[in-house]
């Protein structure tokens, strides 16, 4: 049903993407332009039209400098930086289209160029979090307009007529009363001596005039190198002289080596040394574990001789590490009261004098990133200098950390970034690039260091794991009245802190503490949870456990009342409104709750859209279940259908997935939906196969055969994705992100239809062949 | 010493003959479009065409293609405009675009081989390609468009 028609017509989303005329109002109408010209401060202050964003709070905050970002040459080629980390998302396209689009730069003669990782000069650039187009949209258009008008003013001081006579137009700026013309590049070297204009007399282009925002018609600028293999990531850095390295770790999380025999790895043709690799304590945040690496010619050599090597470890505090016992530990643990991280009424009375309490334990295991690139790093080192090649997502970061390890002052660290063969939190983490940094300084040659896949999987920064246990206790009429939410999971904060036991407000912010439903008795609860291994983001964090959990819920709620999903779901949320959780310093992704407030309007549009464009109650075919559910999560909100068929033997399809998103003001649907889209077959790979398990303190599992992911065949066979389009005034949010965690719910929620199978337990692995 | 033919190219190799015709291309040859996923067979990233067979580099020894002609990513069009290049720029198929040498490659065997090929017929040619991006609609779109013509 994918098949196209007429290929002709074909641009690949057009067919599958539509922005839904809910409103009649132009999106991004009026986003007015106020706020400072600010280095490293919040980009707007709150005015008409305008909006607060985190972005100020980030690290090094914003700069919005157009001599800092653009640059036009005589020739009239306009370079536009891109300052944060390209892993899929279309943010190296989309954040430079920006740019030109409020310059009025011609895009066929615009280049993109790379930022090395300078966040002084740049501004934050920690590619995570679901961040780029939410803290950039407005910086990115006030430095395209600023780079506009100082073209403008050039070329009106060029033929003495006021600047409010001539107007940028298409690359280039032109005098109507006289029909007067000049390009870009030959206004370039007068342009540049032109005073930066200040921030609050800027004009912004009516969005009525966008060429390229909003339409999505322009591929990514890596679109053509992609394809013919020129497109340079982490692992295709070469330099003169540079060896080759694979790195045998600790096997268990905070392990060290005892002893190494070189000899049968030294025999590998073209393998060159073996040499042991600094490492650091448990918990070290992203300081390389240590172990032996092998120098050869080639990583094929170097792989192989690093098999050869004999080895001996102590296994340290984590060798008792065992998932099936812990597993235990967090159950027993969510049966018991936690750490109360918000509370509103009183659950525990309402629960106990319910007609009937409806409890849901489920349990979701550690996940691997299996980023297609695994971690890769080129360093080179020189006396107290240091240049890195690396697909990292927090070049400032790497920067920050290569400079304290190599213990040189950070100004003699450049962090070149290339092309990131996929991320998804991973590559937040710099370890590789340490190891690399240290490896050039003892060999005193520039080095290469290579992840395997089983390094990958053995040695992440693993999804957490947790037990997320729901009450939901019913009055007689099956309205629910009390809510009691426990979540156990080992925090990302023992990655940095020895001796942490609960979830850090970013994470109890994700769906736990946040969680939008119209009940009068809630208490969301953490009981404590040590960690043994090292845990990390992974996109979309915590909510996929806790929408997991939270959306089967409702599913549980609708089949024990013998309601639709949809209708459950709808009287859940509750009336359209703002909600205000009694949480003490509620995360909300860093976003100031004005401008990104919980607004349960915007979540019910989600729902009622895809329940429409999704057909829901829809008849399906003998063996077909339809599955709903909805979720906010960086700051935007997402609802999706999932159709499944399960055959008599247990074999699960998709034949259909629908999702609507509200992200408000947004830059590049084509994109948008292409994250939609993969965040579909990731959240299907999570809720099939999705399981790094430990045993005696080692992951059990060790490449794409025993850790699957999903594979073409077993894709969803249309994944259809509904935009909606903005209010006037609503600002950007996440969209890499937040189409993950409502997958696996509705995923299940269908499966429950199709089967009157309830599956709590992820993966779902054979549950459906019993 | 082994003598292959890489993109027309004569090259030759005397060291380790069992060295992964994957590291042999990226490392010594400098062909870099070949990339590594797995290292076993297992997802595709590393998908080369010998002679006319799509083969996977990673568990291909440099002495298997001993006098046989292999074509990567960067020699399948001297522009980049073989139909499946141009069917997966028309469609906007990547992602981070690791994988997409090898699902190119590998799509690009197939049609070779079956130049009509049916949904299912696409599904399963492709099945040995992971993409963890999950740019699977889209390649199963570029594929049938390339095979009826861009
Ligand atoms: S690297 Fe060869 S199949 Fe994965
Ligand atoms: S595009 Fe990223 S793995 Fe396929």
């Amino acid at each position: 049903m994918n098949f196209i028609d007429n290929p002709r017509k074909l641009r690949g989303f057009e067919k599958h993407v539509r922005v839904e005329k809910i409103s009649r109002r132009s999106i991004l109408k009026g986003l007015g332009v106020t706020g400072g010209f600010v280095l490293a401060a919040p980009v707007m202050s709150r005015q008409a039209l305008a909006y607060e964003t985190g972005a100020g709070k980030m690290p090094h905050g914003v700069v919005v400098d157009p001599r800092v970002f653009v640059s036009v040459a005589p020739d009239g080629i306009v370079t536009i930086i891109g300052h944060r980390s390209e892993m899929g998302t279309g943010v190296r396209t989309s954040l430079p289209l920006i740019v030109a689009e409020e310059m009025e730069a011609d895009w066929s003669r615009v280049k993109v160029q790379q930022a090395h990782g300078d966040e002084v000069k740049f501004g934050n650039q920690d590619t995570d979090g679901s961040r780029s187009t939410r803290h950039y949209l407005i910086p990115m258009r006030q430095i395209g307009a600023a780079a506009r008008t100082m073209l403008e003013q050039a070329a009106a001081k060029r033929w003495g007529v006021p600047a409010t006579e001539v107007k940028a137009v298409n690359h280039e700026v032109v005098h109507s009363a006289s029909g007067r013309k000049l390009g870009f590049g030959e206004l370039a070297a007068d342009a540049a001596k032109e005073s930066v204009p200040a921030i609050e007399g800027l004009k912004l282009k009516d969005p009525k005039d966008f060429r390229y925002l909003t339409k999505g018609q322009v591929g990514i600028v890596d679109l053509h190198d992609i394809t013919t293999g020129k497109a340079r990531y982490g692992a295709d850095v070469r330099l003169p002289g540079m060896k080759y390295a694979v790195i045998a770790r600790p096997p268990v999380t905070g392990g060290t080596l005892v002893s190494f025999d070189p000899d049968a790895a030294l025999k590998v043709p073209g393998v060159e040394k073996v040499m042991k690799v600094q490492g650091w304590p448990w918990p070290s945040k992203f300081q390389p574990l240590g172990g032996v690496a092998v120098i050869a010619r080639n990583t094929g050599a170097a792989i192989k001789g690093r098999d050869a090597l004999k080895l001996v470890w102590d296994d340290g505090a984590n060798a008792k590490y065992d998932s099936v016992a812990y597993r235990k530990e967090l159950e027993e643990a969510s049966r018991k009261p936690g750490l109360v991280v918000r509370k509103e009424g009183d659950a525990d009375a309402a629960l106990k004098g319910a007609d009937k309490v409806i409890v849901g334990e489920y349990y979701i295991p550690h996940l691997a990133h299996v980023s297609m690139e695994p971690p890769v790093a080129v360093a080179d080192v020189k006396g107290d200098k240091a240049e890195i090649w690396a697909p990292v997502q927090s070049p400032g970061g790497t920067r920050d950390d290569v400079a304290k390890t190599l213990g040189i002052p950070e100004g003699n660290v450049t962090v070149n970034v290339t092309l990131l063969g996929g991320g998804f939190g991973r590559k937040s983490k710099c370890d590789f690039a340490l190891e690399a940094a240290l490896l050039s300084k003892e060999l005193g040659a520039p080095v290469k260091v290579q992840w395997t896949r089983e390094d990958d999987i053995h040695n992440g920064f693993l999804h957490t794991v947790s037990v997320e246990r729901i009450e939901a206790g019913l009055d007689k009429s099956g309205k629910v009245i009390a809510w009691r939410h426990r979540s156990v999971a080992p925090s990302i904060a023992s990655t940095f802190a020895a001796g942490t036991v609960h979830q850090a407000p970013f994470e109890i912010g994700m769906g736990l503490a946040d969680m939008p439903f119209e009940i009068a008795n809630i208490s969301c609860e953490n009981p404590e949870a040590a960690a043994h291994t090292r845990i990390g983001w992974f996109r979309s964090v915590s909510n996929i456990p806790r929408a997991f959990a939270v959306q089967s819920m409702v599913g549980e709620i609708a089949q024990a009342t013998g309601r639709d999903q949809k209708d459950m779901l709808l009287e859940l949320i509750g009336s359209p409104r703002i909600v205000k959780p009694a949480v003490k310093d509620l995360w909300n992704y860093g976003e100031p709750q004005d401008s990104y407030p919980i607004d349960t309007a915007r979540l019910r549009k989600v729902v009622e859209l895809v329940a429409e464009k999704g057909e829901w109650g829809r008849k399906v075919p003998k063996g077909h279940g339809l599955g709903i559910a909805v979720h906010r999560s960086f700051v935007s909100y997402i609802a999706t259908i999932v159709e499944v068929a399960v055959d008599d033997k247990g074999k699960l399809t998709v034949p259909r997935v629908d999702t609507a998103i509200d992200c408000g003001t947004y830059v590049n649907p084509e994109r948008i939906a292409s994250q939609i889209e993969g965040a579909a077959i990731m959240g299907l790979s999570l809720a099939k196969y999705g399981e790094i398990s430990f045993k005696d303190g080692k992951v059990q599992q060790k490449n794409f055969d025993d850790f699957q992911v999903v594979r073409i065949d077993e894709s969803p066979v249309v994944t259809n994705v509904y935009i909606v389009p903005p209010g006037p005034d609503t600002p950007p949010s996440g969209v890499g992100e937040p189409g993950v965690p409502p997958f696996a719910p509705a995923l299940i929620n269908a499966i429950f239809a199709a089967t009157g199978k309830r599956i709590r337990s992820l993966p779902i692995g054979k549950q459906l062949e019993a | 010493m082994i003598k292959v033919k890489i993109n027309g190219q004569e090259q030759s190799w005397d060291g380790d003959p069992d060295l992964p015709l994957l590291w042999f291309l990226r490392d010594e040859a400098g062909l870099t479009g070949t990339k590594y996923g797995c290292g076993q067979a297992l997802c595709g990233a590393c998908t080369v065409i010998v002679d006319k067979e799509a083969v996977r580099a990673c568990i291909t020894s440099v002495k298997d293609v001993s006098g046989r002609e292999v074509t990567t990513i960067e020699g399948l069009h001297p522009n980049g405009d073989h139909p499946v290049q141009k069917a997966w720029r028309q469609v906007n198929v990547p992602q981070c675009g690791f994988c997409q040498a090898g699902q190119i490659m590998q799509a690009a065997a197939l049609l070779m081989d079956n130049p009509k090929p049916s949904h299912d017929q696409i599904r399963e040619a492709m099945s040995g390609n992971i993409c963890r991006c999950g740019c699977y609609q889209r390649i199963e779109n570029a594929v049938h468009l390339a095979s009826t013509g861009v």
